[in-house]
């Protein structure tokens, strides 16, 4: 076959308007990615890093940018807001962070070592929250978590009824998304339960991986499910641990959705549950302060940087299986 | 350890049972915890606020929704902004099925000059955190004149890296090369052989993106906030964010408005949840 096409076209001619549209085609087909990439990704890039070094309020017109060198920087870096941003952030993605994991994986190994049956059927309703919009889920707990006979609360107060255990629960309903102390909670609570699926998935798919030949083997030698769980799952589940606890500590350090819906866009409370992301896009959008925005940005990213960086060098390579 | 028999673990079946039933109960309240939420949203779509925060809550479903409805459209241009949402994913959806399956097949079925650093710097942007590019993002769609336009949502992400990926995944473990040169004898172009040919045979991952790209459309809230400004142009989260704010929240017409936002995920979910989820991860073990 190959042959044949060879021989079909005569050596002496011109490459034909066959071959030269055949060397041309891929890079036609692959150039709408680069070219929206460049117009809309790469470009912005570079003018926020340019922005970041300039004063300017979009309503003065692009002539009126006025350079600053590092002002912006120092701005953020001085800025008690800022701080008590990027406190609410790490706070959230450690509270909502963790127990995603912890919740996950041991239910994960549930599904996969004892419930077959009803295995797909498990997953797939835990994932239904992961697909469902933030704003959507938002919007349900803010009317769940309501103050005033919120469903919650009526459940905290019938709770407080029942004796003996009902002196550990409030008497009075709590003001959960109004009071400083509660909100964080309320939005990890709310992260949590949307994003336990996801990883739930991510596990299941890692557990599936591992060769069912080593539990066999365990067993024989009368290893326990905890024993199990400790020298096989964990060990071999760890590619897949790093890759999801990646994602979560890149997904958490950008939190927005859920606290700008939970604090009402940030008109109620802003301090107490403002995560840094949510910050930028208020600076830039309701003050109008693009350049320390956009700095701001910068910051964000590096904090970033330097956690994924972290994660890598502790939790990375060392644990990667070399078989995979 | 010190329980060592030769065949099974040490514990009697009795108390295996037992720790099997405490891990299904276990699994079911999570189950009922996951779902609890979405039932209250229906159960209070159907209410009017006064009940909803009476004692008891409602827990069976009422008859408001008519007049939760009728607040709904009241407050918002609801239809307006549900026919939003849903021209952009469809749009966003038949774009990026185009450019990603058009870019996966040039990376998978060529080879050319460069294909691997271009291939590599597409990965690389998969890394490059969303909120990073807002505020220059927001500055030229305004440059381009496209605030208030729904293409400024369906546009700019067309031709999405995860999407070439998927794709080139796919297209690389189930076309064969023999295919290719068998459709250029019969004098095929190339971009006939992605029209006619390979187009047919990637159905089920064409699905899949479809599916992804749609929910992640419907629901972009950060996008359409930066780019939608009036109430007409808004998208459902947008809208639904936006009586949120009212100094008195109508909180019926508010779950009904949510309802009806949530209806087309969980049908794509009820009829494809298994392939939905493979797409999404695929990143996590091919990757």
């Amino acid at each position: 076959m190959q042959s044949l096409s060879k021989t079909a076209t005569p050596v002496r001619r011109r490459p034909s308007w066959g071959i030269v549209q055949r060397r041309l085609a891929p890079y036609l087909f692959i150039s709408p990615f680069f070219i929206l990439f460049i117009g809309f990704g790469l470009f912005p890039i570079v003018f926020s890093a340019y922005l970041s070094f300039h004063e300017w309020a979009p309503a003065s017109g692009l002539g009126n940018m006025r350079f600053v060198g590092l002002e912006n920087y120092h701005f953020n870096l001085t800025d008690p807001w800022f701080w008590k941003s990027l406190a609410n952030t790490a706070w959230l993605a450690v509270a909502s962070g963790l127990p995603q994991h912890l919740i996950a994986i041991p239910l994960a190994f549930a599904l996969h070592t004892g419930f077959r049956r009803f295995k797909n059927f498990l997953s797939a309703a835990y994932f239904l929250p992961y697909i469902t919009s933030s704003v959507a889920v938002a919007l349900i707990f803010f009317t769940l978590f309501a103050t005033n006979f919120g469903l919650v609360n009526q459940l905290l107060g019938w709770l407080h009824t029942v004796p003996v255990i009902g002196a550990l629960f409030p008497s009075e309903p709590i003001n959960w998304l109004g009071r400083a102390p509660y909100i964080k909670p309320v939005i990890a609570f709310v992260v949590v339960w949307r994003f336990v699926g996801w990883n739930l998935v991510l596990y299941l798919a890692g557990l599936q991986a591992i060769p069912r030949v080593l539990y066999e083997a365990a067993q024989v030698d009368g290893a326990s499910t905890w024993q199990q769980f400790r020298y096989i799952t964990l060990p071999l589940l760890r590619p897949i641990m790093f890759f999801a606890v990646t994602l979560t500590l890149i997904g958490s350090f950008q939190l927005f959705d859920e606290p700008y819906v939970m604090t009402n866009g940030g008109r109620t409370l802003a301090e107490a549950g403002q995560t840094t992301a949510m910050y930028m896009f208020r600076t830039a959008f309701e003050f109008s302060e693009m350049g320390t925005a956009a700095a701001m940005s910068w910051l964000l990213f590096a904090v970033i940087g330097v956690l994924t960086f972290i994660n890598n060098r502790v939790f990375g390579r060392s644990g990667l299986n070399p078989d995979t | 350890m010190t329980t060592l028999s030769p065949r099974r673990s040490g514990r009697p079946p009795g108390k295996r049972a037992m720790s099997r039933g405490a891990a299904y109960l276990l699994l079911l309240f999570g189950a009922v915890l996951t779902f609890a939420p979405f039932y209250f949203m229906f159960v209070f779509a159907t209410h009017q606020r006064a009940e909803i925060f009476a004692f008891p809550p409602p827990l069976w479903f009422g008859d408001a929704f008519g007049e939760n409805l009728r607040l709904l459209l009241e407050r918002l241009p609801f239809w307006r902004n549900l026919w939003n949402s849903f021209y952009i994913s469809v749009l966003s959806t038949l774009l990026t099925l185009f450019f990603c399956s058009l870019g996966g097949f040039g990376f998978a079925m060529y080879r050319f000059r460069g294909k691997d650093t271009l291939f590599a710097l597409l990965l690389a942007t998969l890394m490059i955190p969303t909120f990073l590019n807002i505020i220059p993002f927001y500055l030229i769609l305004q440059a381009l004149g496209w605030i208030n336009e729904p293409k400024a949502l369906y546009i700019p992400g067309a031709a999405g890296a995860f999407g070439i990926f998927l794709m080139r995944q796919y297209i690389a473990s189930s076309i064969p090369h023999e295919l290719m040169e068998a459709a250029r004898i019969d004098g095929c172009s190339e971009f006939r052989i992605y029209w006619n040919i390979v187009l047919p045979l990637i159905t089920p991952a064409m699905a899949t993106l479809g599916m992804i790209t749609f929910i992640n459309s419907w629901n972009n809230f950060v996008g359409a906030l930066v780019v939608m400004r009036e109430s007409s142009t808004y998208t459902v989260p947008l809208a639904l964010r936006s009586m949120q704010s009212a100094a008195n929240t109508e909180w019926g017409a508010l779950m009904a408005g949510t309802a009806i936002s949530v209806i087309p995920l969980i049908l794509i979910f009820i009829f494809a949840s298994r392939r939905l989820i493979e797409g999404l991860t695929s990143g996590a073990l091919k990757g």
